[in-house]
């Protein structure tokens, strides 16, 4: 019977002269070699010069009552003021925030679940703007038809795998909950 | 200003936005020439990201020209050219004092376990981002350098986080000479750690992929070996026979949360969003790396929960590390490899989409249309 091969067998099979050809055929082959001689190493490096000129930074002001995880001891020196909470979706988001600790699943689960009512909130109020949503322009559908058209579109793209359950998926709650009103109010007239 | 703003899943337009303001004495304000769509800001376009709100500006990756400059701040002045880390870091906490900028606790209110990042929802510290034509940037004596004179404007942005993410996840594989090394994954991030576990010694590179036009470029642009798991039964399996039954000595994630999974995978993950993503290429990660071996994770994964096969990571004795990339201690010695020649960022550049064609960019991407690797955004003000 043959020897079994590894990993039945301690040892790999040689390749002494794997790293010269390699060398010649990869650029930089080797050049970082050493672990110890990589940038992030080691992982935490006391006394890095950053660059910081404050042993603790300027505090931005709190123009508005700003939202932070209930695990910070304080709101961070520096913080993002992209969208502040607003309407029904910061009313959910303000409970997310204020109840739970990033531990919690439910803390997570309500700021999702705000992120769809901020989606529907904002696409209703855009009907009574200048500047309703566009599904055209808005998920860039136009771009299946430039570049280099239909030959690159077939057989590669990613979204074919999923795309014939999202109308389902997506639309499905909503024809459902249409359904059951209607079964509601007819149960409601059969009722007088 | 113009900028690219969320309007929901699936859904972007270009507006009319005030220009940031100095919010802080260390604030700069960047004029954007350009900027990029990483893989990530998918997991936002797509919805996945909790907190991620309407009316935001995305975009982590973008280098520009500084406008205006707070009180505090020393290192910069108007009219500098500057390439941003896709972090936001203070430079003077308990982290960021030990180089860890990634995990920076003095930026973002929103959470404790994840650091800021530009334009990545309300999770990461609620910044708007560099898809836009002008961008705030908080402790700018800390965060942006200098671009060198001799650096190529699209090296440079793919230097703000695809670049260094993926010479970070291969550095986290702890890498030996003539390790086997798989990376799922032939996006940039993929694509840079396969190169960049050349540079490390690895005496076998190995790409996993589903499309064959990123295949293509792992085998040319990164010298690797393809297999193309849709062709495979089992990828595990095939990975196994592969490396003599053994397993690889070290695997890297570089896909992230919205893996193509399975239908229940996809239902819970990217429907109902009940996981903080299909954790499809992770569990082959585990799978198929050697026992004893590290598995290096710089994939992107949200908040919540997922179901990882943790038993097994445990049973087979693995090193599991992973972290976002602290992108500025990479940055001199990814400047030495490109100044010679091993590194070329800018080949993976596919598309230049102007910002006001954003959103046909995220549609191009998202679908991975028209062989698209990495698109960069151009501002008007370019």
């Amino acid at each position: 019977m043959t020897e079994p091969a590894t990993p039945y067998m301690a040892g790999r099979s040689a390749t002494p002269d794997a790293s010269v050809a390699l060398r010649a055929r990869i650029p930089g082959w080797g050049v970082d070699l050493d672990p110890k001689d990589r940038p992030s190493f080691p992982r935490e490096q006391p006394g890095i010069a950053t660059g910081a000129h404050w042993k603790f930074p300027d505090r931005q002001p709190e123009d508005q009552p700003r939202e932070r995880s209930i695990e910070h001891a304080m709101l961070t020196p520096a913080f993002g003021t992209s969208v502040p909470l607003k309407g029904a979706s910061g009313a959910i988001r303000r409970y997310a925030y204020g109840r739970y600790s990033e531990g919690r699943a439910a803390h997570w689960l309500l700021l999702i679940a705000a992120d769809r009512v901020d989606a529907w909130e904002n696409h209703l109020a855009s009907f009574a703007s200048l500047r309703p949503d566009n599904p055209v322009t808005e998920t860039g559908i136009g771009s299946e038809f430039s570049g280099h058209g239909l030959a690159s579109r077939a057989g590669q793209r990613v979204d074919v795998n999923h795309s014939w359950m999202d109308p389902v998926i997506v639309a499905g709650p909503w024809v459902l909950a249409g359904l059951a009103g209607a079964a509601v109010l007819r149960a409601v007239r059969r009722g007088h | 200003m113009r900028a690219m703003v969320y309007r929901g899943p699936y859904k972007i337009r270009v507006e009319e936005k005030d220009i940031p303001k100095i919010e802080h004495p260390n604030d700069a304000i960047i004029r954007v020439t350009t900027g990029a769509i990483c893989g990530s800001d998918l997991h936002l376009y797509h919805g996945m990201m909790p907190d991620t709100r309407v009316g935001s500006t995305f975009g982590h990756e973008f280098v520009g020209v500084v406008h205006q400059v707070g009180s505090s701040v020393q290192n910069l002045i108007p009219g500098d050219r500057v390439m941003v880390p896709f972090n936001v870091y203070c430079g003077s906490c308990w982290f960021c004092s030990r180089g860890l900028y990634s995990n920076c606790h003095n930026v973002n209110p929103n959470a404790t376990a994840v650091g800021g990042i530009y334009g990545y929802s309300h999770t990461c510290g609620g910044y708007d981002g560099g898809q836009a034509e002008f961008v705030r940037v908080p402790f700018a004596d800390v965060g942006p350098g200098r671009i060198p004179d001799w650096m190529d404007e699209e090296d440079a942005v793919l230097l703000t986080d695809a670049l260094p993410t993926g010479y970070f996840g291969a550095q986290l594989g702890d890498i030996v000479e003539g390790d086997t090394v798989v990376v799922f994954g032939a996006g940039p991030v993929g694509l840079f750690a396969a190169k960049s576990a050349w540079l490390m010694g690895a005496g076998r590179v190995i790409v996993i992929d589903h499309l064959d036009y990123r295949l293509e470029k792992a085998r040319d642009f990164a010298h690797a070996e393809t297999f193309n798991f849709a062709e495979y039964d089992d990828i595990v399996v095939h990975l196994k026979k592969e490396t003599d039954f053994l397993g690889a000595d070290v695997v890297i994630d570089a896909v992230g949360a919205e893996a193509d999974g399975n239908f229940l995978q996809h239902v819970t993950a990217s429907k109902l969003k009940l996981q903080g993503g299909s954790p499809v290429a992770l569990n082959w990660a585990i799978d198929s790396v050697r026992k004893g071996g590290t598995v290096s994770v710089v994939g992107a994964y949200g908040p919540m929960f997922s179901a990882v096969k943790f038993g097994d990571a445990v049973n087979k004795g693995l090193t599991l590390r992973m972290n976002q990339c602290p992108v500025k201690r990479q940055w001199p010695r990814l400047f030495e490899h490109i100044r010679n020649g091993y590194l070329k960022p800018s080949d993976l550049v596919t598309h230049r989409i102007p910002l006001e064609h954003i959103a046909e960019g995220y549609h191009l991407f998202s679908a991975k249309l028209d062989n698209i690797v990495k698109p960069l955004i151009i501002s008007a003000t370019a």
